[in-house]
């Protein structure tokens, strides 16, 4: 996912600034994680197709307003779109059309948000934040540091898959193979799989999940 | 200082053989990849050279823990990578070929901060000091970018810096410029040349390899040469060009 509006240039800060700055992006992290719990138990709570078209029309104004590239957050939830749509015509089939807008709408909703929240959102910050919320597991034997982390990964890590997925689909068109979803799957899951490993190896190497 | 004691790696044999590796298939049971191997680093720059599949890259891994030995010991400072693995770490950094494997984070100064999170540096001060290692290496005006939108200099000059962010004494490159090419080849060999840190470099540039102190050439899982650069190469080179002659056409 690309980064909305990179926070002007990039010279050396001061210590002082930094501090300042890291202070006041934490407690914005806080803030956004909060809204986003909030926002998933309303979808819940909420019933309705309205409602939920309703928060849907909320989330893409709040990624306008955050000018979250649109093509490009497009492009990355191509396959939730792919899954709100067959669910959406699933339910249009066995419960009617108000449940299938609903069902859609909250998936969307739901998805779009979080991409918003990890988009403006320093991963750094996010780490820090979401550690902290899971400390008090520790007595129970969660690493928080790991969880948190492992989180983080996930988040960035949907957009990273959609972008091998489009790469190997290339390479199975530019051999006239794109017809049979096999023939590019099945590399494309072997390559994302590589990928995991070596980012493993290559993140004990640095010694961050010591 | 960095000691290999009788170092054995092993791998269990695929089914079918085991694909590239020359000489005739084992029996069953594990297949020697590397070693055993009795080695003392103490020079400042070495070189290690080898084919493809050599085992010049498990030496490497040997060398921070990311590979074990089934038999014998590999010791950083006295600390034996088996046992002291998180110290070994902290001692030793590691600089892949892949710089897309080592960047976890969206934007450079993310990643360096990741980095920094080991070290101990306080949350406030991150950000700070991630931009001072940034800049250290060039990429200062970049450390907001997407990481996408690095070129693959750029991309192994980050990965660089965010394993000299946890200020290791040691640093092992495998590979760093294969990827490259001839003018980030030459920026990053400059870069690693001049670090204080001992530096290991794993690499397939013989020019590289002849400005350090020691090279070791491997083949077929063995030190088959060591020594002082200009002899050594020059065996390297009439081991490939023997090669050459028996490979069927």
């Amino acid at each position: 996912m690309t980064r909305a509006a990179p926070s002007g240039p990039s010279r050396p800060a001061s210590a002082e600034t930094s501090r300042r700055r890291a202070a006041r992006t934490h407690r914005a992290t806080v803030g956004k994680l909060l809204a986003l719990a909030a926002l998933g138990i309303a979808v819940v709570v909420l019933r309705g197709p309205w409602t939920a078209v309703l928060s849907l029309a909320a989330v893409i104004t709040c990624a306008a307003v955050a000018r979250l590239p649109m093509r490009a957050t497009a492009r990355a939830l191509l396959p939730v779109l792919v899954t709100a749509a067959l669910a959406a015509g699933y339910q249009w089939v066995t419960r009617g059309p108000d449940l299938a807008v609903e069902v859609a709408a909250d998936l969307l909703t739901l998805v779009l948000a979080a991409t918003l929240v990890t988009a403006t959102t320093p991963a750094d910050r996010l780490l820090d934040v979401l550690a902290r919320a899971i400390r008090p597991l520790r007595g129970v034997g969660v690493n928080p540091d790991a969880v948190a982390l492992a989180v983080t990964l996930l988040l960035r890590t949907v957009p990273e898959i959609a972008r091998v997925v489009g790469e190997v689909r290339e390479a199975a068109r530019a051999r006239g193979l794109e017809r049979d979803p096999r023939l590019w799957l099945t590399p494309a899951v072997l390559r994302v799989v590589g990928r995991a490993r070596d980012q493993g190896e290559a993140l004990a190497a640095r010694g961050i999940l010591d | 200082m960095i000691e290999l004691r009788g170092a054995l790696v092993t791998a269990e044999a695929p089914r079918g053989g085991v694909g590239r590796r020359r000489g005739p298939a084992p029996a069953d049971g594990p297949v020697r990849i590397l070693g055993p191997v009795d080695l003392t680093l103490p020079e400042r720059r070495i070189a290690v050279v080898g084919a493809n599949g050599s085992g010049k890259s498990t030496l490497a891994r040997l060398l921070n823990g990311l590979a074990l030995p089934a038999a014998g010991r590999v010791l950083v400072d006295g600390l034996d990578t088996a046992r002291d693995g998180h110290a070994v770490r902290r001692r030793v950094g590691f600089l892949f070929t892949d710089p897309d494997a080592q960047i976890v984070m969206p934007t450079p100064v993310e990643d360096v901060a990741l980095s920094l999170r080991r070290t101990g540096v306080p949350a406030g001060d991150r950000d700070a000091r991630a931009r001072e290692v940034l800049a250290r290496v060039g990429l200062a005006e970049r450390a907001d970018l997407p990481v996408r939108a690095l070129s693959g200099g750029q991309r192994q000059l980050l990965a660089l810096a965010a394993v000299l962010a946890t200020e290791p004494e040691i640093l092992v490159c495998d590979e760093p410029t294969t990827l490259l090419d001839l003018r980030w080849r030459r920026v990053i060999t400059d870069l690693v040349a001049h670090l204080e840190q001992q530096v290991v470099l794993v690499t397939h540039d013989l020019n590289a390899a002849a400005q350090t102190d020691r090279v070791l050439v491997v083949d077929d899982g063995r030190i088959v040469a060591d020594g002082a650069p200009e002899p050594t190469l020059a065996a390297y080179r009439a081991l490939m060009a023997a090669d050459d002659e028996v490979r069927p056409r």
